[in-house]
């Protein structure tokens, strides 16, 4: 166990020295695999920032009830009820002074709406319903519809539908891009290992010949290949954090222009930890593959 | 200790480099083995080390049989071996010291005493002091030295020398077969191949002799004497 343990200990110890003892190729290699895996990381940050942006629970779909602007309380209590009586899910009721205020607070109505002479909205009722599929809401918006004093029914669902739709995309297309770097990086990893077994042929054959078996030679490469995978995801992370920090005032000045008050979502700490595990595991398995195919050619 | 039985090996292209080969090494002896080049000597190392395998029959070493031999088992043998090739095979990239740790490393040898133990190998081929050397410093005799302490540090039971005193000069040659002496001495069973008559008159050793892949045995020193002539060009 302290033999085998030992052994690792060795194995990194060497793989470390290796990477130390050519600095610039080295740092080339790191700069070549954080690039590699910058582009998906930001892409999937990206994704992660519109959808937090467009509210944390994208595709939770609304039905909106818009009740006449002559529709009393009795006609208010009369759909409260049959939305209970319905079990439509859960509601919330938007009096019509309330939706105003909420108007005008938006940036650049508090103008428009003051230069009205009375408020033109009507009482409404935001329903989220139990049921998601497309043609049970639909269901549900025509019942409402024909509800008395009911002016008009809105079904949230299609721009909900189509950010999800975009969103959905632009998760493959990270997801695509993920899968090409992982393999860019794999073929890094297979080519520096590919190297450094010809740069150090004499060495592993001597090993080879007074006794060293497969897996004290393998070991330092596969550590090398870890290493320099881990770190290449280190230097991701750093170059992700770096860009967003440049993005984040322009998004904040946008944000603001447009009256909401959003920040850009930079790495977390456990999202570092994750990339340099993958990019680490990624580096072990070209290294893996590489020093199966290049050992055997050395007898 | 080493056993050969009717060993025949022949290459691709049907050249027969060792013909129906038997001989056997009993524990402690010292054997040279001896012919012109091209004889098989080279064949008999790289079997014996299982760097080839043969044709047809057996090599048993330490009650191994070498043609039987799993490939992953093979550096385990080879651990058990002390073995001195022909170019060396030094590293010239670490020093002297670093050289004679190899071996160590490959087996597991504790880290902290390892470089006791080198330096004690250093000592008994007579390079101590040169450890933060690297090889290049190193005359031809001193870099022979350096393979043997590599070869010995494990402390094998069996040491398998390829024409350990080629390109030395007669007083470095007759040094270096003083440490193989030494080493079967306290108990090392010892095979040098090799075509030097000076090695062969010197030692009265027991010789193995191959010509043209079929060997045959020279039992006494005159006959000794007379197969270092019949090598001589």
């Amino acid at each position: 166990m302290s033999a085998w343990l030992g052994d690792h200990l060795r194995a990194l110890r060497e793989a470390l020295r290796h990477l130390a003892a050519t600095p610039l190729n080295s740092l080339l290699s790191l700069l070549v695999i954080g690039v590699a895996l910058t582009l998906p990381t930001a892409g999937w940050l990206a994704i992660e920032n519109l959808r937090k942006l467009t509210g944390d629970t994208p595709g939770v779909q609304q039905i909106s009830i818009f009740l006449n602007v002559d529709a009393g309380q009795k006609e208010r209590t009369e759909i409260d009820q049959r939305l209970h009586d319905a079990d439509a899910g859960s509601w919330q009721f938007v009096p019509r002074a309330e939706a105003l205020q909420r108007l005008q607070e938006s940036e650049g109505m508090a103008e428009i709406i003051g230069s009205l002479p009375k408020n033109p909205l009507p009482d409404a009722f935001v329903v989220t319903p139990t049921v998601s599929q497309p043609e049970s809401l639909e269901r549900l918006a025509e019942t409402f519809a024909a509800w008395p004093k009911v002016a008009h029914v809105q079904l949230d669902s299609a721009w909900v539908k189509r950010l999800d739709a975009i969103l959905r995309l632009g998760k493959r297309v990270v997801l695509l891009l993920a899968a090409l770097f992982a393999g860019a990086l794999v073929t890094i990893t297979f080519n520096t290992i590919r190297l450094q077994i010809l740069a150090r042929a004499a060495e592993i054959e001597v090993a080879k010949l007074i006794g060293a078996t497969d897996a004290y030679i393998q070991r330092p490469l596969h550590y090398f290949g870890l290493l320099q995978g881990a770190l290449g995801g280190l230097c991701a992370a750093l170059l992700v954090t770096i860009g967003s920090h440049l993005l984040t005032p322009p998004v904040a000045e946008l944000a603001r222009l447009y009256g909401g008050g959003f920040t850009l979502h930079s790495l977390a700490s456990d999202e570092v930890v994750a990339l340099a595990v993958i990019g680490g595991a990624l580096g072990w398995l070209g290294a893996k593959i590489s020093a199966l195919i290049h050992l055997r050619r050395i007898s | 200790m080493i056993t050969a039985n009717a060993v025949t090996k022949r290459y691709p292209g049907g050249h027969e480099a060792l013909k129906n080969v038997s001989f056997e090494i009993t524990a402690g002896e010292m054997v040279f083995l001896t012919g012109h080049s091209g004889a098989g000597k080279s064949t008999l190392f790289k079997l014996l080390a299982a760097i080839e395998r043969p044709t047809t029959g057996s090599i048993v070493i330490n009650g191994q049989n070498l043609a039987a031999l799993r490939r992953n088992a093979i550096p385990y043998l080879r651990r058990k071996l002390g073995l001195i090739f022909q170019d060396r095979k030094l590293l010239f990239d670490r020093s002297v010291l670093d050289n004679v740790l190899l071996p160590l490393s490959i087996v597991g040898h504790p880290a902290k005493d390892a470089p006791r133990r080198a330096q004690a190998a250093l000592a008994k081929v007579g390079l101590p002091n040169r450890e933060k050397a690297y090889p290049i410093a190193l005359s031809g005799g001193e870099q022979q030295r350096l393979a043997i302490a590599r070869a010995v540090v494990n402390r094998p039971a069996i040491i398998l020398a390829d024409e350990p005193t080629a390109n030395l000069d007669a007083a470095s040659a007759s040094e270096i077969l003083g440490i193989f002496r030494a080493f079967q001495q306290v108990g090392v069973t010892v095979l040098i191949a090799t075509h030097d008559p000076l090695a062969l008159a010197t030692l009265e050793p027991r010789i193995l002799r191959l010509d043209k892949g079929e060997m045959s045995e020279s039992p006494s020193a005159a006959l000794a004497a007379q197969s270092a002539k019949a090598c001589t060009p």
